[in-house]
């Protein structure tokens, strides 16, 4: 199987937007994981279809706000967290709240002439140029975020409270992270669609953390997984003519279930070795 | 900053905590010299754990006011003088992709500063911190992988880390088997009496910290004592109340 697709433009801006996703997804992804966050990327993306048809409906351009409603809600959210008053049932209101909030302005305004299955799952080959450079310079924006407060955003995904008593601005490290975490989720419709940006951005990192490295290398197993998989399943769904999006979350399913086969957790008799 | 002797490291000034309607702690009033060691201890839902979170700032008191060096905890900034043990037992920690070095590495990050990495001089306390603790050999191995007495010695190297004055311990010992238990009292001890390091403990254990600590703080909504444990031993009203009681609770808790 050959790159001769990578001579098409289209094909080429789709592969360029897969692979900046598929390094951004991760990244987020092994911190969300960890803080116990895995459905907030559920509820952002269906905010984030929200956000579109607003835009759709009254003429602004769809991505900035989707951008904007999306990282207002991420807001939102971790206020209510910090607030105490958050939960799963909140995620699902949200979720479901935003996603008939689009569908009926989607069936109100027929007259779109856009296809809600390509927001819906995603389509890596309508992605323009312009497309290309919101999604290339948020990347960037989030990748040096991430970067930049790492050794923090380690110490108050393992110990909020530690992490406050030491004197770490915890509240202001959580906003900048939720906030790269809308970025995320926000640059990843074109790729893969609302529906499966939870998958992009959770199973490499649900994967990779199965390995038992520490961060550092749990992040680059994630990205491995994840790149791989974006990489192939575009390759795939070009020749077999099937949905990218959906294939790359097939493919990382599979690496999950093998990781997951060959990883089993040993039942093991809990030994303390300060009982010797 | 070096220790002041003529100031209390921590005054608690009538507060009164409240979650909603329910009354969690009524007018308490204490006082925490430096180099003291006190354990806090009391039946369950006495509110020992948010005494000990008001203490720290991560509460704030509904009533009364609360200095840490003389000065108004709510606005002061705390210039990393206070270390955190929190409570063991969810298990959060088990499948966390963190080693033991850098568990510990997190208490210096607020004194190294955003965007900057470890100097030499922070390796050098983390390392230390780790010695102290008899950790250092397992400073490669994942959190998950220790046992419960481990984690604790790593949680209180991370605490030593960032060079505290005092230290507060949320039931360090729950759920460790009698060795272990004896070893952590054992470092509680070293860093109290030979570093000189202020102590703040929540415990369930009254025989153990009737014999290890300087002062007993004796909740159940109210402070009901505070004084030595010698003074405790003696009213047997206060070992009926608070021995008893506690005596069933570690014993559940042990078995």
């Amino acid at each position: 199987m050959g790159l001769e697709f990578l001579q098409y433009s289209f094909m080429l801006r789709g592969f360029a937007a897969g692979l900046i996703v598929a390094v951004i997804a991760p990244l987020i992804g092994v911190f969300l994981v960890l803080k116990r966050y895995s459905l907030i990327a559920d509820t952002l993306s269906h905010v984030s279809l929200a956000g579109i048809s607003i835009g759709l409906l009254f003429g602004l351009n769809p991505g900035l706000t989707s951008l904007g409603l999306t990282v207002a809600t991420a807001l939102g959210l971790e206020k209510m967290r910090r607030g105490k008053i958050y939960s799963e049932a909140a995620l699902a209101i949200f979720l479901s709240g935003s996603l008939a909030l689009a569908v009926v302005i989607f069936s109100l305004a027929r007259g779109f002439n856009i296809n809600l299955l390509n927001y819906l799952f995603g389509s890596v080959l309508t992605v323009s140029a312009r497309d290309i450079y919101l999604i290339a310079s948020l990347a960037i924006i989030i990748f040096a975020g991430i970067l930049f407060f790492f050794k923090e955003l380690v110490a108050v995904t393992f110990d909020e409270e530690a992490a406050q008593v030491s004197g770490l601005p915890v509240r202001s490290i959580n906003t900048i992270f939720i906030i790269m975490a809308a970025l995320a989720v926000s640059i990843s419709i074109p790729v893969v669609g609302v529906l499966l940006i939870a998958a992009l951005v959770v199973i490499p990192a649900v994967t990779a953390l199965r390995f038992k490295k520490n961060l550092v290398k749990t992040i680059v197993y994630a990205e491995v997984i994840s790149i791989l998989a974006v990489i192939s399943g575009i390759i795939l769904s070009y020749y077999l003519n099937l949905a990218a999006g959906g294939t790359i979350v097939l493919l990382m399913l599979a690496v999950f279930i093998i990781v997951s086969l060959y990883k089993r957790e040993k039942k093991y008799v809990y030994v303390r070795s300060d009982q010797k | 900053m070096k220790l002041d002797h003529s100031k209390n490291i921590i005054e608690v000034e009538n507060v009164s905590f409240s979650y909603g309607q329910t009354v969690v702690l009524e007018d308490i009033s204490l006082v925490v010299h430096p180099g003291d060691y006190l354990a806090l201890i009391g039946p369950n839902g006495a509110g020992k754990t948010t005494l000990l979170k008001l203490m720290l700032g991560l509460l704030v008191p509904t009533r009364g006011k609360i200095k840490l060096f003389g000065r108004d905890i709510s606005g002061s900034k705390r210039l990393n003088q206070i270390s955190y043990v929190p409570q063991q037992g969810d298990g959060s920690d088990i499948n966390f992709p963190i080693s033991v070095y850098e568990v510990v590495a997190t208490g210096r990050y607020s004194r190294v500063g955003i965007g900057r990495s470890l100097k030499p001089s922070d390796e050098e306390l983390i390392k230390k911190a780790l010695e102290q603790t008899g950790m250092w050999n397992q400073k490669d191995k994942l959190i998950g992988e220790l046992s419960g007495g481990q984690k604790q010695r790593v949680y209180i190297a991370r605490a030593l880390s960032s060079e505290p004055e005092i230290i507060f311990l949320d039931e360090p010992t729950r759920g460790l088997d009698r060795e272990a238990e004896a070893d952590l009292y054992k470092l509680m001890r070293q860093l109290n009496r030979e570093k000189g390091l202020t102590l703040v403990l929540v415990s369930h254990d009254v025989e153990k910290v009737t014999v290890e600590a300087m002062h007993i703080a004796c909740l159940d909504r109210n402070l009901v004592c505070h004084n030595s444990p010698a003074e405790f031993l003696a009213d047997s009203n206060l070992v009926d109340m608070f021995g008893e009681k506690t005596r069933v609770i570690t014993h559940h808790h042990h078995k």
